[in-house]
């Protein structure tokens, strides 16, 4: 069977798939809970109205978090660029 | 780039100028698929010009066909088809490695969106999940932002895979030819003409495909088109990376269906899904028969000759084709329209002159 599905292939595949591929996005959203949070002692509502494009919520403490799950998103991004050049 | 272009993150024009230049940046940055596509296939010592010329004709006719419908075909495949056809035609079943056709193609075209599906609909669920308490306007506009960015590694990714493809079918006709060795890499000025050809189609456009795409199959907001275009970009760049050759089509393809099914109360048009599922059935066998009959042309007139009408067959059929796409366009203006249930959006017809 092995000579006809390559299972190593599709399971590192499968694995890095659900890691980067779903887990990436899952991390800027994380990242934008915790951006777009309010300021201690203010509601949602009175940092940004529902429909304002603002995103930045006003909590410093979200920011420093905020800033720590974009820059691994980025890390791993460049670590992908970086894997395809080098495997050439 | 369909997604960005669907929830109206990048503007349509600039998405496939910027989709275009970092296809053409991808064809640069990567080659390791190039070289398994053109010698794992078929028994290259019976392959000729003709063969790849026939085979050409073979993926590029079905491709087109099926694009005027806006079913976005794989072109590996559709190429791959070809190639086997006119093989078949000129030297037998025997000349074609049914196993790697198997190993390569085949089972990896049955598995891929199946696992673009899983990915992006458990990315959909989790972004969903986690940013119910950030405010809608605060989350599109985030998003969007996340998605420019993961759609341009889409772009990139594709252009490391898909130009390759392309470097391949030319590395095979020049082996075919004698001009280079049968081990040999692509040549630098094949892999630049690839690269801009690839850049180039991207920009003159698959409006039609980027329609279906980005409002037929499902109707998508932002969060979800990032996580279609990560979960594509992943798992292209991971095939790649194992060396397992996939069919961009059917991960990005896969990723939007998966994005539908991972969103509570999502529309997911299953028909339209359908539709392309068929086509994609029928992408390798058809795309073979075309260019089994092609060859067959070829033979037929005989010499270069055949070659040369083959190729005016197939510039009269690309030429029909799309002349037939012009009398009812999908371009950057009407891309966005609402979906009713087919491919080119209804429009007030322009009055027609009254006096001749």
């Amino acid at each position: 069977m092995s000579d006809w599905i390559d299972l190593h292939a599709i399971w590192q595949i499968v694995v890095v798939g659900v890691l980067l591929g779903a887990g990436l996005p899952a991390l800027f959203a994380v990242g934008l809970r915790v951006l777009s949070a309010p300021a201690a002692g203010r509601t949602a509502q009175a940092a940004a109205g529902a429909d304002s494009d603002h995103v930045y919520g006003g909590n410093p403490v979200g920011l420093v978090v905020a800033g720590v799950c974009f820059a691994v998103i980025l890390a791993a991004i460049g670590y992908g660029i970086y894997l395809i050049v080098s495997s050439a | 780039m369909a997604t960005s272009i669907a929830t109206n993150a990048l503007n349509p024009r600039i998405a496939v100028a910027l989709a275009g230049v970092l296809n053409l940046v991808g064809a640069f940055l990567s080659l390791s698929v190039a070289a398994t596509i053109a010698s794992g296939l078929v028994d290259t010592g019976v392959v000729t010009l003709t063969v790849v010329l026939a085979g050409l004709c073979g993926g590029i006719i079905w491709n087109l066909l099926t694009w005027l419908f806006g079913i976005p075909s794989s072109s590996s495949h559709a190429l791959i088809g070809g190639v086997i056809g006119s093989t078949i035609a000129a030297a037998g079943a025997k000349a074609v490695q049914w196993q790697s056709l198997f190993s390569k193609v085949i089972i990896p075209a049955g598995l891929s969106p199946v696992i673009a599906v899983a990915v992006a609909g458990l990315g959909t669920w989790l972004v969903y999940r986690i940013s119910k308490k950030v405010a809608a306007g605060a989350r599109n506009h985030g998003f969007r932002l996340g998605q420019i960015g993961s759609a341009s590694m889409v772009a990139l990714a594709h252009g490391t895979n898909d130009a390759q493809k392309t470097m391949g079918v030319i590395t095979l006709a020049l082996i075919a030819n004698g001009t280079l060795p049968s081990d040999a890499s692509a040549p630098f000025w094949v892999i630049l003409t690839c690269g801009l050809a690839i850049a180039l189609g991207t920009y003159v456009g698959g409006w039609r495909v980027i329609r279906t795409l980005g409002k037929g199959l499902v109707e998508i907001e932002s969060p979800q088109g990032m996580a279609a275009e990560s979960s594509s970009a992943t798992i292209i760049l991971a095939a790649s990376h194992f060396g397992y050759s996939l069919s961009t089509t059917h991960v990005a393809t896969g990723s939007i269906l998966g994005t539908g099914v991972g969103k509570k109360g999502a529309t997911v048009r299953w028909n339209v899904a359908g539709r392309m599922a068929t086509a994609w059935l029928f992408t390798l066998p058809m795309a073979a028969l075309i260019g089994a009959g092609a060859y067959g042309l070829a033979a037929l007139i005989g010499g270069s000759a055949g070659g040369v009408g083959v190729l005016v067959v197939l510039l009269a059929v690309v030429v029909l084709i799309y002349l037939r796409s012009r009398r009812s366009k999908v371009d950057h203006d009407n891309v966005n329209a609402e979906w009713t249930g087919s491919l080119v959006p209804e429009t007030a017809e322009p009055a027609e002159p009254v006096a001749a």
